[in-house]
């Protein structure tokens, strides 16, 4: 009989949802629960500093290459002995998609992704982060990186003497 | 014909009574909708306001009162201002044929828990119900709108179809009680409720006060999927809030009268019978929620097929095998 087939479906679908009723909601209630976001969340950005507290980052225009929403811009600037850094360094988190296509681009990990997501303001303009909002005081994921040290040696320092460098080929010598 | 002023004002404070209980029971019925839906969905549902969320119906009136009242251009004045009233107004005067409590006596006054104890109450109920789908015909057509209008005509298509099959159902209730007064249908249940003798009967009246109340899966004239809000979406304001409040009101009253004609009004052991009246009521305005989270909306062909096709050739069947059976009982 259809019409007893049809009458238990209904059924069953009154059941489903008199059992649900009794579940506990999914809800977390947000400004008082708060979720704990996975370590490698992709949220607010920031620029992190090498071991020896110096500015990682060498102002070479990838991350804002890179970003699909334009949202990075900067100014290099050269500083004593030749190093490289960014005269102001300007992210528009209203932009932002936050899509860590920067953090991958950067050669030097100066700029990375930390699970902070809570970037809601009442000004717009407040989203429009400054070099000195975006500066850590720290390395960031990576302790022990420091980009002299593997490349653009020569402006801090003698070629190798770096920590995994050799010594320069004498180009004038016989010897291999 | 004359009247005692303690009758006067007993009727007055019961009709007080009456408006003040419904509309806040609306109110709050609108709050209950929300989280039993938000319970069935697994969310949590409004709990912001007050404790519990319990405030939140005086939170949506302030915001209703407070929008601004908007008339769309080419709407017809009077009639759009008239409609939200015309749905409401007829959905709460039908409460007024309901028995819902035992008949006090207090210091050799008997006072019947009704506001009109009408020898014809069963009528008054289907012409009301009747005269409520002015408010959603005119409220479409007067808005100028193509949604509105095509929300009204199906409005008025289907209920005046589920009326129909309304109005038979009722007639074995009718012919087991021997009376049209609904208190004298609620004294015949004393003994056993109707829905012992008649549960087809209630099934098709439980289908039709859906369709009535234009509830899921039965709320063609509203569809947001297809009409954006049909017969109303041309409503802002607190003219939008009379046509929902007129909605919730309407589901009270129905639910009262399914609980007046199959489950025996006021009857119940052991509880005071004005307890067991609103726990049947509350009942249905369950039943309706749940039935709200759990169906989807039906094809209108669907619709008009099932209702003109399948339930009032049952009611009539019902009616004959009823006066079948009570002329051998004799």
């Amino acid at each position: 009989m259809q019409i007893l087939k049809d009458i238990y479906a209904l059924l069953i679908g009154m059941w489903t949802t008199w059992k649900h009723i009794f579940r506990r909601p999914v809800t977390i209630q947000y400004p008082e629960e708060k979720r704990q976001p996975y370590p490698r969340y992709r949220a607010r950005i920031v620029l992190t500093r090498d071991p020896e507290g110096g500015e990682r980052c060498v102002a070479c225009q990838l991350c804002s290459a890179a970003c699909p929403v334009d949202c990075i811009t900067m100014q290099p600037a050269e500083g004593e002995g030749g190093r490289r850094y960014a005269a102001w360094f300007r992210i528009n988190f209203s932009r932002c998609i936050f899509c860590g296509l920067c953090a991958e681009a950067c050669p030097t990990l100066a700029i990375q992704m930390t699970p902070d997501y809570e970037l809601c303001t009442r000004d717009i303009m407040d989203l429009l982060y400054e070099k000195e909002d975006l500066l850590i005081n720290g390395c960031g994921k990576d302790p022990v990186y420091n980009f002299y040290h593997h490349a653009g040696i020569a402006v801090t320092q003698p070629r190798g003497s770096g920590g995994e460098e050799l010594s320069p080929v004498d180009v004038r010598g016989l010897m291999p | 014909m004359s009247y005692d002023p303690i009758d006067i004002a007993l009727i007055l404070g019961k009709i007080g009574l009456v408006f003040f209980v419904i509309l806040t029971l609306a109110a709050y019925l609108v709050f209950a909708e929300r989280k039993v839906l938000a319970w069935i969905q697994d969310r949590k549902g409004p709990n912001r306001v007050g404790p519990f969320g319990l405030l939140q119906p005086l939170a949506d009136l302030v915001k209703l009162l407070t929008k601004e009242d908007f008339r769309p251009v080419g709407a017809d004045k009077w009639l759009f201002y008239l409609a939200p009233a015309m749905a409401a107004i007829p959905a709460i005067m039908i409460f007024s044929v309901i028995p819902f409590g035992a008949p006090l006596t207090l210091f050799s006054h008997t006072i019947p828990l009704q506001v009109a104890d009408l020898n014809v109450g069963l009528l008054l109920f289907l012409a009301l119900s009747s005269i409520a789908v002015y408010g959603v015909a005119l409220g479409g057509w007067a808005s100028n709108s193509k949604y509105a209008l095509l929300g009204s005509i199906r409005g008025l298509a289907q209920l005046i179809s589920y009326e129909l099959s309304m109005g038979l159902s009722l007639v074995p209730v009718v012919m087991l009680a021997r009376s049209f007064r609904l208190s004298d249908i609620v004294a015949a249940q004393s003994g056993c409720w109707f829905i012992v003798y008649q549960p087809l009967a209630f099934l098709i009246f439980l289908i039709s006060i859906a369709a009535e109340c234009k509830r899921i899966p039965f709320d063609l004239p509203e569809a947001e999927g297809e009409l954006v809000a049909g017969f109303h979406t041309e409503y802002s304001g607190m003219r939008f809030g009379l046509f929902f409040v007129g909605e919730y009101i309407n589901i009270i009253v129905l639910g009262g009268l399914a609980a007046t004609f199959f489950l025996g009004g006021w009857h119940g052991p052991l509880l005071p019978p004005v307890v067991w009246f609103s726990g049947k009521v509350l009942a249905f305005a369950f039943l309706f929620i749940w039935v709200r989270g759990t169906l989807p909306r039906l094809r209108y062909d669907q619709l008009m097929h099932f209702g003109w096709k399948v339930l009032t050739p049952l009611a009539l069947v019902n009616i004959l095998a009823t006066g079948w059976f009570l002329v051998l009982k004799g």
